[in-house]
């Protein structure tokens, strides 16, 4: 009996790491051994077949003088600039549409999240579609005798409808996020503010967002980082070349054409990809930090 | 308490008189109510039209203007043959085909993986369990499209870029849900499982036995996910598929829409094959979905 426990004991001394093995396998081979893979190369003229040497900061001399870069490091920031704010503020007012419980309101709720769970892909050709020269918004312009709009052959209002797809899909995900919190905001407090006078804007303004800040901020934060990796929605409505002359390409839509294929460039993809790292991450401490800053 | 069911647990609305209460219990008046509905159904339009408008084009046979201006909503003479022309065209039932084992085996890894993992992390006391914490924090915070293209040689090098078993691996157990394993496991009470430690139930026997069947909700909020996630995924696909015949449903159509752009009725019955399934899971399982979102949000 004892002999045989011990002998369990034993047998079971390995099995946390037993346990956790298949899950640190893969974070350690597919995301760790990658990323720091992405750091070494980005200082290697590494390509798909050729393995590259050490080229020190090469690369980065070469992406300071690359106009793509440019183009793509800006449209990648105009993104964060145009859908941020919106993804702020839009789902917040429609997380107040549907917090009440009128009859009803579940189905609403439901369909508005129901872009969230198409994929990027649907969603992409959906819009594209609907954006056409001969599309419905389109027609429906030119019933209102506003005429047609090239909303895909623009370089400026094809990123535009770009970010709009974003919110367009955005709203519901956050506007659940938002719901939580609203359901946190003590009702005492619209009840005072309600009996001292105040407005249904009033209230949202002096009771709802100081409620509600740390939700925004956290939305703020998420928004962002998505919005700068921003890729599929351009890649599909601008097409894989992103758009007249390349104007509408994003960073990842670089990194992407950059680093793929048996002719990618993986070492100067590589330093693409630091850069997309390195402004995430400034992103997010950015967002975290002008909330502590406000806080004080 | 998820999302979901916070917001759900108002009170029932009063139903023998035709008036209507707040969450709080408070009355809404017959104006501001006139109001509220006249909102909801716009952004309903907003929101869900689009999705209408792309099956109604599907639905559209080849004599009729899908061009037309005022718009026409609904199709005259509804006809399933743009998607028998779909089927011609790409071999989109292929294509469901691979995005249904991509997702089915990316739901099997994650459960399976991140369970594991997330007991280990939350109730198994050994040597390096904080490194190894560690190592999954900073693997959900590593972004993908950052290393993508790292991803791909890696792919590469195990000879498995191409294959759909290349696709499934590098989310095959997510860091964040191993995290959110971790944290269900951690809400549960230790005294059960220290109980059945004394009536000599093994490692194995206690997780499987009481541990797991305490966390089912998470647990299924990880599959659903999981299933999601590598239903819609495209630029990882884009990336290490090359090879038409192993396509999964978003890269079919992204080939589709590349190649067949001005051929409308095609395009969108393309769509709606891709997107269905998506939104028949969601309607069956909503409450998982909101509940994801607000354990997700909380980690992301």
């Amino acid at each position: 009996m004892r002999a045989s426990s011990v002998r369990v004991r034993r047998q079971l001394a390995g099995s946390p790491w037993l346990f956790a093995a298949p899950g640190l396998l893969v974070a350690g081979l597919f995301v760790l051994y990658p990323f720091v893979s992405t750091v070494v190369n980005a200082f290697t003229d590494r390509r798909t077949l050729v393995p590259g040497e050490f080229v020190g900061l090469a690369n980065f001399r070469e992406l300071l003088h690359d106009d793509m870069f440019w183009t793509g490091l800006r449209n990648s920031a105009l993104y964060v600039v145009g859908v941020v704010p919106a993804l702020v503020v839009l789902p917040l007012l429609l997380a107040l549409l549907v917090q009440k419980n009128i009859p009803g309101i579940t189905f609403f709720r439901s369909a508005f999240y129901t872009p969230v769970v198409a994929s990027i892909v649907v969603v992409g050709l959906i819009w594209v579609w609907l954006l056409d020269e001969r599309g419905l918004v389109n027609a429906m312009l030119e019933t209102v005798g506003v005429g047609r709009v090239g909303f895909l052959s623009d370089q400026w209002l094809l990123l535009v409808s770009a970010m709009t797809v974003t919110v367009w899909k955005g709203l519901g995900y956050y506007m659940i996020i938002y719901l939580a919190a609203l359901a946190n905001v003590p009702r005492e407090l619209h009840e005072a503010a309600a009996v001292d006078g105040a407005g249904a804007v009033r209230r949202f303004v002096t009771v709802t967002v100081p409620a509600v800040r740390s939700t925004m901020v956290l939305v703020g934060a998420l928004s962002s980082v998505a919005a700068f990796k921003v890729f599929s929605e351009v890649y599909l409505m601008a097409g894989p070349s992103g758009g007249p002359a390349g104007e509408d390409t994003t960073l990842v839509m670089l990194v992407q054409r950059t680093g793929t294929g048996l002719t990618g460039r993986v070492g100067y993809a590589s330093a693409l990809s630091l850069v997309v790292f390195v402004v995430t991450v400034a992103l997010m401490l950015l967002v975290l930090r002008a909330d502590r800053r406000e806080e004080s | 308490m998820s999302v979901a069911e916070k917001v759900r647990t108002g009170r029932p609305v009063a139903a023998r008189e035709p008036r209507v209460a707040d969450e709080h219990g408070r009355r809404i008046r017959g104006l501001e109510l006139v109001w509220r509905y006249l909102l909801l159904l716009g952004v309903l339009a907003l929101t869900v039209g689009p999705f209408l408008w792309q099956l109604s084009t599907s639905l559209k046979g080849p004599t009729e203007d899908i061009f037309s201006s005022p718009p026409t909503f609904l199709p005259e003479h509804p006809t399933l043959h743009n998607y028998e022309r779909v089927a011609e065209t790409i071999p989109v039932w292929d294509y469901a085909l691979n995005s249904l084992k991509v997702a089915a085996a990316n739901v099997v890894t994650n459960c399976v993986g991140s369970a594991l993992a997330g007991y280990a992390l939350a109730r198994l006391r050994y040597r390096g369990r904080r490194a190894a914490t560690l190592a999954f924090v900073l693997a959900m915070l590593v972004p993908v499209e950052g290393i993508v293209i790292a991803q791909f040689t890696t792919m590469r090098e195990l000879g498995l870029n191409n294959t759909l078993v290349g696709v499934v691996l590098p989310g095959s157990v997510a860091a964040m849900n191993v995290l959110l394993m971790r944290n269900a496991f951690l809400n549960l009470p230790y005294e059960i499982e220290e109980a059945a430690f004394v009536d000599g139930a093994n490692v194995w026997q206690r997780f499987w036995r009481i541990a797991l069947p305490s966390v089912r909700g998470t647990l299924a909020v990880v599959a659903i996910f999981a299933f999601m996630g590598a239903w819609d995924d495209f630029l990882w696909p884009l990336i290490v598929l090359s090879d038409p015949s192993k396509f999964t449903l978003t890269i079919g159509l992204n080939y589709l829409h590349g190649t067949f752009a001005n051929d409308e009725r095609l395009v969108a019955a393309g769509t709606v094959i891709a997107v269905a399934p998506l939104i028949v899971l969601f309607a069956c399982l909503q409450r998982y979905f909101f509940r994801g979102v607000g354990e997700g949000a909380v980690k992301g």
